[in-house]
């Protein structure tokens, strides 16, 4: 027998038909992922662009009705809302994480992962509740405390798995070289796998904040939002998606614009966040 | 049981051992990979454990150290005496066994966010206040005993992983005696490095035998027989037989040891 390596005959056409097939479908998925996502970015660039001045992010809202003004409580707002999302989401979770992937032999660690990927699945506007019941019903008022934890809660699971995941990449030689040299298992934690595991706990809290920055459910009914300054936490705070909303569904073409323009500035920051990270860790890499 | 010239000799042996082991077991989750192991080590020796692969050398040498109290399911009995304490007893430190009895491992593990100078100091600084120029001290003295000072002399703040594997090896080496231990374990820490790196190693043992002891798992026959004073030839677990390392390669007592020795197996 002849064994042909040519490519006319009819196996190797037909080989050749499917390579193109399943090439083309896998590009036609990608390109779906694409399209909307830029027709969003389109949307959004054509109907905010026009209201982002400087009065945007330095005034405060215009009266209904009347030209100007801007959303400046908003971004400062969200800022502040983040911060302390991070504050509280990065704690417990690199805490958390930390303790699933240094301590695997304890008895809670199966329970704590499972729950805490469970607790991916959980709607923000749940942690909204939650923050609702515990800050917002003592206190007796809507309270910046409250949206920021609610954010919070939403990342920690975020940050947990991320944690999780790059400090098991962390080889177990680096771990008993610094146990080899007499150190306290704490220390080889904190000052050896830590650091090695920081630039991929970074990206993955960077995510996590990405994650809760465009949140508005949770804060509904936690940081409420507000039309004037307030630096206090104990007292309702702005956000961005909540004037998003709130702009949204008012029946004024001005706040329409202001509300485009809110979520352009949103996703450019998430955008920003992101790119940045990947930039300084790109270059930390090498 | 008479003692004989060669029991005299070996009773003399244990009272200066710096390290003694004694009836050790070690078994992972039931699986004993080390059976009944006694012998004695002397100060500022250089004691080779031979033997085919999975042997129970390297298991054996991480009981020595406590290196088994990290792996899951792993269990030593026995005793592991160090100068007359044993570190298996329950008010020893094992964190304080490791300060004195450093290993270095088979493959180069320097840590991987530091510099060549903060890897070395790394021992120190971690565990405690220690005054700048001290530090600068020890890495200049560990460096040099570990025959790497003038290599890496003027990039000293650079990142370790940016060095040789055999350069990387010999900080590791650098790093263990930073804290001063009075023995070093090492696993066959040339058997991911070139011939040109093994050599500087080995050439490195015989000088550090004058600030430690050490103990060190070989694959490789002829270091054993290069580098070492004394020498110790496991098979499935079980101490075969040991002794002077020109004994044991040219006048080998058991059959299984010749065996092993000229090449038949392992």
């Amino acid at each position: 027998m002849v064994r042909t390596l040519s490519r006319r005959g009819g196996a190797s056409r037909r080989r050749r038909t499917a390579n193109a097939a399943a090439t083309a479908m896998v590009v036609l998925a990608a390109l779906a992922v694409l399209t909307p996502l830029v027709l969003v970015l389109v949307y959004l660039v054509g109907q905010g662009i026009g209201a982002i001045d400087l009065a945007f992010f330095t005034q405060l809202p215009a009266p209904a009705g009347e030209a100007g003004g801007g959303v400046a409580q908003a971004v400062v707002g969200t800022l502040e809302l983040l911060a302390l999302a991070a504050v509280i989401g990065l704690v417990i979770g690199i805490g958390t994480g930390v303790f699933v992937a240094e301590y695997p032999d304890h008895p809670l660690v199966p329970t704590v992962r499972l729950l805490s990927d469970a607790l991916i699945g959980i709607p923000a506007i749940v942690m909204g509740l939650v923050a609702y019941a515990l800050l917002v019903v003592p206190l007796r008022h809507f309270n910046g405390l409250s949206g920021g934890v609610s954010l919070g809660l939403i990342m920690i699971p975020y940050v947990v798995r991320a944690t999780d995941e790059v400090m098991r990449l962390v080889p177990g030689v680096v771990r008993e070289a610094g146990f080899a040299l007499g150190l306290p298992r704490w220390r080889v934690i904190l000052q050896i796998v830590l650091p090695s595991a920081a630039s991929g706990i970074v990206t993955g809290a960077m995510l996590a904040m990405a994650r809760v920055a465009g949140e508005a459910a949770p804060l509904l009914f936690t940081a409420f939002g507000n039309q004037y300054w307030n630096f206090d936490p104990l007292k309702p705070v702005a956000a961005l998606p909540l004037v998003i909303y709130t702009y949204s569904i008012s029946p004024y073409d001005s706040w329409h614009r202001i509300a485009s323009a809110a979520s352009l500035v949103l996703v450019a920051f998430v955008f920003a966040t992101t790119l940045l990270t990947r930039f300084v860790f790109a270059r930390r890499a090498r | 049981m008479t003692l004989g010239a060669e029991g005299a000799a070996e009773v003399e042996r244990r009272a200066r051992a710096i390290l003694e082991l004694d009836g050790v077991n070690v078994s992972y989750g039931g699986t004993r990979a080390v059976r009944d192991v006694s012998m004695a080590v002397e100060p500022n020796t250089v004691t080779a454990l031979i033997g085919a692969s999975g042997c129970g050398k390297t298991t054996l040498l991480r009981s020595l150290n406590r290196m088994h109290d990290l792996t899951k399911g792993a269990r030593v009995e026995g005793r592991v005496l160090f100068e007359g304490q044993d570190i298996y007893d329950r008010t020893i430190d094992p964190v304080a066994v490791r300060r004195v009895i450093g290993m270095v491992f088979q493959k180069p593990n320097p840590f991987p966010t530091m510099s060549v100078y903060d890897n070395v100091v790394a021992g120190l600084k971690l565990a405690g206040r220690v005054k700048r120029s001290e530090l600068d001290e020890v890495v200049e003295r560990s460096l040099t005993q570990a025959a790497l000072w003038d290599e890496v002399e003027d990039r000293l703040h650079t990142p370790a992983t940016g060095l040789s594997g055999g350069q990387q090896q010999r900080l590791c080496i650098a790093r263990s005696l930073a804290v001063d231990p009075a023995v070093l374990l090492m696993d066959e820490p040339t058997s991911a490095l070139d011939p040109q790196a093994t050599a500087r190693i080995e050439e490195l043992l015989a000088e550090l035998k004058r600030y430690v002891t050490i103990v060190i798992v070989t694959h490789n026959m002829q270091q054993a027989g290069r580098v070492s004073d004394w020498t110790a030839f496991m098979h499935l677990g079980e101490l075969v037989e040991q002794g002077p390392t020109d004994q044991i390669f040219t006048r080998p007592q058991q059959p299984l040891t010749e065996r092993y020795i000229s090449g038949h197996f392992g």
